[in-house]
C-alpha cells in the first residue's frame, strides 16, 4: 500500500506528461461540479426567496363590513382575514385593525401594530388616545405620533366605499418599509400637530 | 473478561481510536487549571447536549403548525405523561445554557484566554454566543403564543429598519407577507436543523482547539504573553508542572455538570415549563408582550433610545459590538493576562455586567410603558381627596376618566412613563399645568382636543391641590398670574 503511494509520489514529482493530464483531469472534475453546483444552487436560492414579491403584490381589497357598524365620531376595532392565508394559519391568519369613521364616507383606518416595533396599540376613547404597552408610544386620534419611542404616525391602510361596504387594501405586516400607506412623514412637523397650535 | 478484551480489540483493530483518544484526554494540563473557575465551558457543553436531548424528544411530539402548536403545547403540558416535564427541562436548560455562555465567556475574557495563540478559539466561541442567543429567540418562536407572536413582530419591524433591501427581509423572515403558519415553520427549521447542525460543528472545532492548544494557564501578574516565546513555555508549564487532564481536571467538570443539571431537573420540577402564554390569536389585543430574560435588556435599550437613534443604533451597534469581539484577540493578542494588571478590562466587564443587569432589571417592570388599566382599577388614592371642593373632587374624576393615571402615579400606584404627581403643584404653578395639559410636551401628549375648557378647569383645580401639607404650592415669582384660565376658543 505504502509502496504504491510512494512510487505514484515519484511519478508525480518527474514525469510531467503524466502529471500535467492528472491535473488536467481534476481541474475538469472540478469544473463539472461547479458547474453542476451552480445549476443547483440557483433554484434553491429562487426557493429561499419565494416569498420576497414586488411592492403591493400580497395587496388586495378586503372588506370589513357594513359601514354602519362604525359609528361617526368613534374608532372601533375591526378584525379581517389576511387575504394571502392558508389553512394551516389557524388565528394567525387573522388581523386586527381600527377603524375611525371621521364623518359619512371618511374613514381612517390605521394598523393594529405600533410604528416603534409593531406591538399592538389600544384605543382609548376617553382621552382620545392610542397606547402602545410595549415601549409607551401614543398616538393622536388622528394617527399622528403623541409620544414615546415611534418616529412616525401609525400606518394607515388604503380604503374605499363600495355601496354600503368599507373594503382596505390590505395584506401584510405593516412596518417601516413594508407599511400598509404613508401617512404621516417622519417626525415631520411635530410640534406643529399639537392641537393649541393648530 | 478475555471475550470483553478480544471484542475490543476486534474493534479497535477497525477504529483504531485508542490512540486519538487517549492523547485527548490524557494531555497534560498545567497544574493550576485544574480549578473550579474552568468548569462553565464543559458545563455548557453538557447543556447543549441535555438541549439536544430534550429538544428530539420534544420535537416527535411537536407539530411546528400557527393553527395547532398552540393546543399541541397544552397537550404536552397537561395530557402526555411527564410532557411537562420535558418541557420544563428544554426551557430550563436553555435558560441555564445562555447564562453558563456568558458566565464563561466573562471568564475567559478575564483569564486573558483570548490571547494568542487561542485567538481563533474566542472567534469561534463569539460565534457560539450568537447562535446561542439566535437558539434561544427561536426557541422561544416554538412556544407559538402570544409572546412569540408580538416577538416576531418586533423582529419584523427590526429588520424592516434595514435601508433598501428592508421589506425583502421582512417577508423572508416571515415567510410570507404577515406572520403566520409559513413563519413558525421556517423558525422551526432553523431551531430544529439549520443552527443547531451549524452550532455543532463549531462546537466540534472549538473543543478541538482547546485540546490541542491547550487550556488557558492560570494567569500570573508579570508572565506577559508573547508570541515568540509563548509556546515553548506553557509547554514547559504543562509538562514540568502539569497533570494529565484525565482525572486531574476532569473530575471537577465532571460534578460541576452534574451539579447543573441536577439544578435544571430542580427548577423543571419546582417552576415546571414556561407557558405557552395566551393563544397566538392577534385579534386578541389585550396583551403586553415580552421577551424571554436574556432579551429584556434589548427591549428595555429600544424605550429609551431617541427615536432619531434608534433606526442607526439597531443597524450599527450590533454589528460594531460583533466586530470588537472579534477584533479583540487582534487587538490585545499579547501582554499580560492577569487581571491585576488589566483595569481597562476589568473595568470594561463590571461596566457591561452592570448594564446588563440594571437593563434587563428595568425590563422587568418596565417602567416607560404605560399601565393600561390603572385608570378604571387604580383609584385616586383618599388622602388627595379630603376637604376638596366640589370643583376639585371633579377634577379628580376628570384625571381618572382621562387615563392621566395610565402613565401618572399617586401615592406609588398607576403609570411611571410620567413623573409622579404627588407634589406636582410644588413644581408646577396653575398656570404652568394649563399649558402642560392642554400642549403637552417633554413625552406628554397634548390633551387640548379631548378635555372641554370645564374639564381642564376641574382637572388643574385638582392637581394644585397635589403638594405636601407642609409645603406651599408653586407660585409665580413674577407676580400674580395675569391671565385667567381661558382654554382658546379653538378647544370647543
Amino acid at each position: 500500500m505504502t509502496d504504491v503511494v510512494k512510487e505514484e509520489q515519484h511519478i508525480t514529482k518527474d514525469d510531467p506528461r503524466v502529471v500535467s493530464r492528472r491535473w488536467l483531469l481534476l481541474k475538469l472534475g472540478v469544473l463539472i461540479n461547479a458547474a453542476v453546483g451552480v445549476a443547483v444552487a440557483v433554484p434553491v436560492v429562487r426557493y429561499l426567496l419565494g416569498p420576497v414579491k414586488r411592492k403591493g403584490a400580497y395587496n388586495s381589497w378586503v372588506s370589513l363590513g357594513p359601514i354602519d357598524q362604525f359609528p361617526a365620531g368613534e374608532t372601533r376595532l375591526a378584525t379581517f382575514e389576511n387575504p394571502d392565508k392558508e389553512p394551516w394559519d389557524g388565528d394567525t391568519a387573522k388581523v386586527p385593525c381600527w377603524v375611525r369613521r371621521v364623518s359619512g364616507n371618511t374613514f381612517q383606518v390605521f394598523a393594529i401594530n405600533c410604528a416603534h416595533l409593531g406591538c399592538p396599540v389600544r384605543w382609548f376613547p376617553q382621552s382620545g388616545l392610542f397606547m402602545c404597552p410595549c415601549h409607551g408610544g401614543v398616538y393622536y386620534a388622528d394617527g399622528s405620533r403623541a409620544s414615546g419611542p415611534p418616529e412616525r404616525g401609525l400606518f394607515e391602510y388604503k380604503y374605499r366605499v363600495d355601496g354600503n361596504e368599507l373594503q382596505i387594501s390590505a395584506g401584510q405586516l405593516p412596518t417601516l418599509s413594508t407599511e400598509a400607506k404613508n401617512v404621516f412623514r417622519v417626525l415631520n412637523n411635530e410640534k406643529g400637530r399639537g392641537p393649541c397650535a393648530g | 473478561m478475555r471475550w470483553l478484551k478480544q471484542v475490543y480489540n476486534w474493534f479497535e483493530l477497525r477504529l483504531q481510536l485508542e490512540g486519538p483518544v487517549g492523547d485527548a484526554v490524557l494531555h497534560p494540563v498545567p497544574r493550576n487549571t485544574a480549578s473550579w473557575w474552568y468548569v462553565f465551558g464543559s458545563a455548557a457543553f453538557t447543556l447543549l447536549m441535555l438541549q439536544v436531548v430534550t429538544g428530539i424528544l420534544l420535537a416527535i411530539v411537536y407539530v411546528p403548525s400557527a393553527a395547532n402548536a398552540w393546543n399541541n403545547l397544552q397537550m404536552l403540558n397537561h395530557d402526555l405523561p411527564l410532557g411537562w416535564f420535558l418541557r420544563g427541562m428544554h426551557f430550563w436548560g436553555s435558560n441555564f445554557m445562555v447564562a453558563v455562555v456568558l458566565i464563561h465567556m466573562a471568564q475567559v475574557f478575564l483569564f486573558g484566554a483570548y490571547k494568542f495563540p487561542r485567538e481563533l478559539t474566542w472567534i469561534i466561541g463569539v460565534f457560539l454566543l450568537l447562535m446561542t442567543l439566535g437558539m434561544a429567540f427561536t426557541g422561544q418562536v416554538m412556544r407559538f403564543d402570544q409572546d412569540a407572536y408580538w416577538g416576531l413582530g418586533i423582529g419584523a419591524s427590526i429588520m424592516s429598519r434595514v435601508p433598501l433591501i428592508g421589506g425583502p427581509l421582512v417577508h423572508l423572515l416571515l415567510g410570507g407577507p404577515i406572520i403566520a403558519g409559513a413563519t413558525l415553520s421556517r423558525f422551526f427549521a432553523l431551531h430544529v436543523f439549520v443552527i443547531p447542525g451549524i452550532l455543532l460543528l463549531c462546537v466540534a472545532v472549538h473543543v478541538w482547539m482547546v485540546l490541542k492548544l491547550g487550556i488557558n494557564e492560570w494567569p500570573m501578574p508579570g508572565r506577559p504573553v508573547r508570541r515568540s516565546t509563548y509556546i515553548a513555555e506553557y509547554h514547559k508549564l504543562s509538562h514540568q508542572d502539569g497533570l494529565p487532564f484525565f482525572p486531574g481536571a476532569f473530575w471537577k467538570d465532571l460534578i460541576f455538570s452534574g451539579a447543573v443539571l441536577a439544578a435544571v431537573a430542580v427548577c423543571a420540577a419546582v417552576f415546571g415549563p414556561y407557558g405557552p402564554t395566551g393563544v397566538p390569536d392577534p385579534a386578541i389585543i389585550q396583551t403586553v408582550p415580552k421577551p424571554d430574560f436574556y432579551f429584556l435588556w434589548l427591549y428595555a435599550v429600544l424605550a429609551y433610545l431617541p427615536p432619531s437613534l434608534e433606526t442607526p443604533f439597531i443597524l450599527t451597534v450590533p454589528l460594531l459590538t460583533i466586530a470588537a469581539l472579534v477584533a479583540l484577540p487582534f487587538l490585545a493578542g499579547e501582554g499580560e493576562k492577569s487581571w491585576h494588571r488589566r483595569p481597562v478590562a476589568v473595568l470594561l466587564l463590571a461596566t457591561i455586567a452592570v448594564s446588563f443587569a440594571v437593563f434587563t432589571h428595568l425590563g422587568t417592570y418596565t417602567p416607560w410603558s404605560p399601565l393600561m388599566d390603572a385608570w378604571s382599577s387604580d383609584t385616586v388614592p383618599e388622602k388627595f381627596l379630603h376637604q376638596l371642593s366640589p370643583l376639585e373632587r371633579q377634577g379628580a374624576v376628570v384625571f381618572q376618566a382621562k387615563q392621566c393615571r395610565n402613565c401618572h402615579s399617586l401615592d406609588h400606584v398607576g403609570g411611571e412613563r410620567g413623573p409622579a404627581l404627588d407634589d406636582v403643584a410644588t413644581r408646577l404653578t396653575e398656570d404652568q399645568l394649563i399649558r402642560q395639559v392642554l400642549q403637552g410636551g417633554g413625552n406628554m401628549p397634548a390633551y387640548g382636543k379631548n378635555l372641554s375648557p370645564s374639564e381642564t378647569t376641574a382637572l388643574v383645580k385638582f392637581l394644585v391641590t397635589l403638594h405636601p401639607p407642609g409645603q406651599k404650592p408653586a407660585t409665580n415669582a413674577a407676580g400674580p398670574p395675569t391671565a385667567a384660565l381661558s382654554p382658546p376658543a379653538a378647544n370647543r
